[in-house]
Order: structure tokens, then C-alpha cells, then sequence
């Protein structure tokens, strides 16, 4: 498609200062208002007239949904806090030094500088037939256009496929899900607090969204147990430039271990299907189990198990081996802490 | 009144009469013009209510030190607004999607790209642009001291924008090994594919930033 440079189509503007004001415009308009932050997704959406909303709450302006504060023992990350003074912030480095990978992996500079956490997990699949502007299921329509025998699907699902194949592009996600991070959701009616790994959602339960935020519904904050902190972490993401682009594949892990046993674990990857995948069957099996080729070599084929690869997509069955691999067993030199 | 507007009165210190300084002149004009209709009518908006956080058109910005008054519509990027009502062309539009670098800006210090940031967004917050880099008195800031020096870039399409990217990252990081530079501007792309003068004359460029805040 033709790139556009000209000015957006007009919508109405409103910058809430708190988050009140915001959900209250947000019920006001349900589902004509467009939630803002960052404005890295919403903006190709918007330049490109594939999505016409008429509403933008852009929350520029919601300070107190900025910055990172220590909660107990672990941590609370209001959602407009960005990616660059997230990985900036001492507790972070100090506790949750994955957590520090995953944001600076993310995108470029600028976009990291502007680009918020609350953003990055609530993120639109990339898929390109969706981004646009085909009728697809995604978007309401009958057809998947990634899953058609001449389909350019390099980049889609090899898991949890439901006649869409797109994949979950966040870089955060995965760690927030082996941080067993909380996400606290507020609308007019209330406050929830849902499982970092049940925030998002695949196409077999709403194929329109990829998280649980409905109309009315605004991520206020994440918050991420003293549990994991300072245990023994893996980040790893696999991508085709090392500025700018989404994960192939991304994996992340947290470990405890004792005497070279692997005490307790959780393992979690990205860019294989619409949701990021937690490997509950990985952690089950490896649990207990010493930490050795072994061991990790049996991970790496149990990640892959169940996985149906599209056309051009077979390589990401050896990339997830391998990256589960690496996460059980480490790699010398790359531990975060 | 509209001697009196700063939108007007943007490029009179320039008596050039080059192509790009006319092209200047005629956006700031057309930019005067819009302001004006704007408020001959603008009474009778200003009466009703509104919402919360709802929008004025005509807004405040401080851009390059200067309170610039400005119409903007409520989809306008800044970079719209800073080339086509500001006049300030140094900014430059390459892919207008976040993926190029050529458009950054300083806010409040910290390099963004401003074709994906809402004009509306920066009220109240500083923008500095290409222009506002040399002294009043003509005397270049040490990045673009380097640039020249080092002779930088080839086409140098994409040099505002990495002399931005640069002076922002430089206010974090000040003495940066090569890789860690790389990385800090990494978010700019150059298609002559000029990276490592790039990266010398930026080496050079913080260098001659180090020197200058000792002195």
C-alpha cells in the first residue's frame, strides 16, 4: 500500500489530566474512543485510515499514570511510564534486570523515549495483511490472507492458530509474563487485577483484540512480585535488524536453583502465536530436574511440541528449540544477574 | 495585529531571497492567514462548554526558546506544524512512520521522532529543533561543529535528524564508547549507508561537546 504523508483524518482530541477524567471520556464514548499512549501503534493505524476512530483519549497528560514505585518487595509500573525511564530505574536494574532487556530491546531510541509500557503489552498484532487494511477475521471479516497457499506468512503463528495466524509483537510481555506480573485494569465500574499471562487473549476468545481490555477499560499499572527478584534470568530476542524490528521470536525465562537442581521455574515466549505462550508443560517436566545439556535439550523438543508451521515459517520450530535451550540451560556470559 | 504575530515575524532576521527562504516566507504567510480567520470567529467557539481534557485550536508553544502561537488542528504531528505553520523546514518528513529518524526534535531535552508525536502533546513542554542548535551569534553548537568538521554526511538529508538524535543522547551519556554511541543513535537511518563517518564525526561531536561545558 501506498504510504500517505499527508495530515490524519480529523478525530476529536481530548487529554484527560487524571484518570478519572479519562475513564469517564472513555465510558462516555465506548467504543468510538481510541485509547492513546505512546502513540506508536495508534499512529500508523490512524495514517494509514485503516482505523477511523472518532475519538482519541490520548494520556500525554495522566502523570499519575507515570513512573515506577517500590511495592513491598517487588515493584508497581504505572502503564504511561516509558520504555526508556523504565530501563533507567534503579529498581529495575537491580531486581528485574530481564525485565531491563526486554524494554531496551524493544524498537529504537526515540520510540523507547515516547513509547510506554502500558503500550508495549497492549500493542496490535503487526501482521500485514491486517495492519492493511485487509478484510480478514481479525478485522471482521471470512478469510485469513496469512494462511492462503501463496500467503507471505515468514512472520506468523506456529501455536494456538484459530483461523487467524497473527502473533503477539511485544518484547515486554513475555518477561512480564516469567515475572508473574499483575495487570491492574480500571474502568468506571472498578478496578481488576488480571494474571500478566491471562491479560492476553487468542483469537479462539475474542479474535478481534489480542488483550482483555474492553471498550471502557484502561491498563492503569502493572505490577510485578518481589517473588522472581534478583533470581537467575534469560532474555533472548531474535529478530532481522537489531533496531526497530519485532521479535521472531523471543523468549523469557526465570530460575531458581539449588545445587545445580532446577528448584522452581517459569518460561515464556513471544512471536509464535496471537498471545505470548507460557510453557507450563517445559516447567512442569524440567522442574526438579539437574540443569544440563540434557535436561535442556529435552525442554527445547517439548517447546515445540504441537507446533504447525504456515509455509515460509518452518525456521521458527529450530529457533524455539534452540531459544528454550539456551533458557534452561544458560549461555556463559549473558546471565543478567 | 498581525505585525504583532510572532507566526509573522518568524524569518525577518533572513533577507535572503533564495528559493528555500521564499518557500518560507509563503508558508509563514499561509500560516498567518489561518490564525487570522481563526480569530475572527473565534468567539463564539469559546463559549461552549467542553469536556475534560478537551482541546484549544490556537496554542502556545515554545519552540527554539521562542513562545510561538500557533493554529493547530487536533491531528496535527509536529512536524507538520514545525515545517508547514512554523517554517521550520530543518526538520525533515522521510517516512513519516517512526522508522527513519529524519524527523527528530528535542522535548524537554529527550529525542523524539516528531511526525508520531501530536502537536497538542508538547504545550507546555520545550521543543528544540535544528535551528535552535547555534548561538544567536551565528556560533554552531559542537555537533554541528563536528559535523562540519569531520565532513559527516554525503546527501545529509538525514543529518538534522542525527544531530538531534546525537545532542539529545550526548545530555545522558556525554562520554560514550563507540558502540555505546551506535546504539544511542540507533534510531536514525542514513541511505547512503555514510554510518561510520557518521559515527567518527559523532565521536568528534561529543568530544567537542566535553570541551565546550568544561569551558
Amino acid at each position: 500500500m501506498a504510504v500517505i504523508r499527508d495530515v490524519m483524518p480529523a478525530f476529536e482530541l481530548f487529554q484527560p489530566a487524571n484518570v478519572e477524567e479519562a475513564l469517564s471520556l472513555l465510558n462516555r464514548y465506548k467504543s468510538d474512543a481510541w485509547v492513546m499512549a505512546g502513540g506508536l501503534d495508534s499512529f500508523d493505524w490512524l495514517k494509514d485510515r485503516i482505523k477511523r476512530p472518532k475519538v482519541v483519549v490520548d494520556l500525554v497528560g495522566v502523570k499519575e499514570l507515570e513512573g515506577v514505585r517500590a511495592s513491598g518487595d517487588g515493584l508497581e509500573i504505572g502503564a504511561m511510564t516509558t520504555l526508556t525511564d523504565l530501563v533507567r530505574h534503579p529498581l529495575v536494574r537491580e531486581k528485574f534486570g530481564m525485565l531491563l532487556e526486554a524494554a531496551e530491546a524493544a524498537a529504537s531510541p526515540q520510540i523507547r523515549n515516547q513509547g510506554t509500557i502500558g503500550g508495549n503489552v497492549s500493542q496490535d498484532t503487526r501482521c500485514w495483511y491486517y495492519r492493511d487494511g485487509w478484510e480478514c477475521y481479525r478485522a471482521g471479516g471470512n478469510i485469513c490472507y496469512a494462511d492462503t497457499p501463496t500467503a507471505m506468512n515468514r512472520e506468523h503463528a506456529i501455536f494456538d492458530a484459530d483461523r487467524c495466524v497473527a502473533v503477539n509483537p511485544s518484547d515486554t510481555a513475555p518477561a512480564l509474563i516469567a515475572l508473574d506480573a499483575k495487570m491492574v485494569i480500571r474502568s468506571t465500574s472498578g478496578e481488576q487485577i488480571v494474571d500478566a499471562e491471562h491479560y492476553f487473549i487468542g483469537p479462539g476468545i475474542d479474535i478481534t483484540r489480542m488483550t482483555v481490555l474492553k471498550p471502557g477499560d484502561l491498563l492503569v499499572a502493572i505490577r510485578i512480585p518481589g517473588t522472581w527478584a534478583g533470581s537467575q534470568f534469560y532474555f533472548e530476542k531474535v529478530r532481522d535488524r537489531k533496531v526497530w524490528d519485532f521479535p521472531l521470536v523471543n523468549v523469557a525465562s526465570v530460575m531458581k536453583t539449588s545445587g545445580g537442581t532446577i528448584q522452581d521455574l517459569r518460561l515464556a515466549l513471544n512471536g509464535v502465536a496471537a498471545h505470548p505462550v507460557r510453557l507450563r508443560a517445559v516447567e512442569a517436566a524440567v522442574r526438579g530436574k539437574p540443569r544440563n545439556e540434557q535436561t535442556a535439550e529435552m525442554a527445547g523438543l517439548m517447546a515445540i511440541e504441537g507446533a504447525k508451521p504456515l509455509r515460509h515459517n518452518g525456521y521458527k520450530l529450530p529457533l524455539v528449540r534452540n531459544l528454550v535451550k539456551r533458557a534452561i540451560r544458560g549461555v556463559e556470559g549473558s546471565w543478567t544477574s | 495585529m498581525a505585525e504583532n504575530d510572532p507566526v509573522v515575524t518568524a524569518d525577518e532576521g533572513q533577507r535572503g531571497v533564495s528559493r528555500r527562504n521564499f518557500i518560507k516566507g509563503v508558508i509563514a504567510a499561509g500560516a498567518a492567514v489561518s490564525t487570522t480567520s481563526y480569530l475572527f470567529r473565534g468567539g463564539s467557539i469559546l463559549g461552549q462548554p467542553s469536556l475534560p481534557g478537551a482541546v484549544e485550536r490556537l496554542v502556545t508553544l515554545n519552540v527554539n526558546g521562542q513562545q510561538r502561537r500557533v493554529d493547530v488542528m487536533k491531528q496535527e504531528t509536529l512536524a507538520m506544524t514545525l515545517r508547514y505553520k512554523l517554517g521550520l523546514t530543518g526538520t525533515k518528513l522521510g517516512c513519516d512512520r517512526s522508522e527513519c529518524g529524519a524527523c527528530t526534535v528535542l522535548i524537554d531535552d529527550v529525542p523524539h521522532y516528531s511526525c508520531s508525536i501530536l502537536t497538542h502533546s508538547v504545550r507546555g513542554r520545550k521543543v528544540v529543533t535544528i535551528e535552535g542548535l547555534a548561538s544567536p551569534t551565528g556560533q554552531l553548537h559542537p555537533v554541528q561543529q563536528a559535523v562540519v568538521d569531520a565532513q559527516g554526511f554525503q546527501c545529509a538529508f538525514c543529518m538534522p535528524g542525527f544531530v538531534m538524535a546525537t545532542v539529545g543522547y550526548l545530555k545522558t551519556n556525554p562520554n560514550p564508547t563507540r558502540p555505546e554511541l551506535a546504539h544511542g543513535i540507533s534510531g536514525n537511518l542514513c541511505r547512503c549507508q555514510d554510518y561510520n563517518k557518521i559515527l567518527d564525526a559523532m565521536m568528534l561531536a561529543a568530544e567537542y561537546t566535553r570541551r565546550s561545558s568544561r569551558a
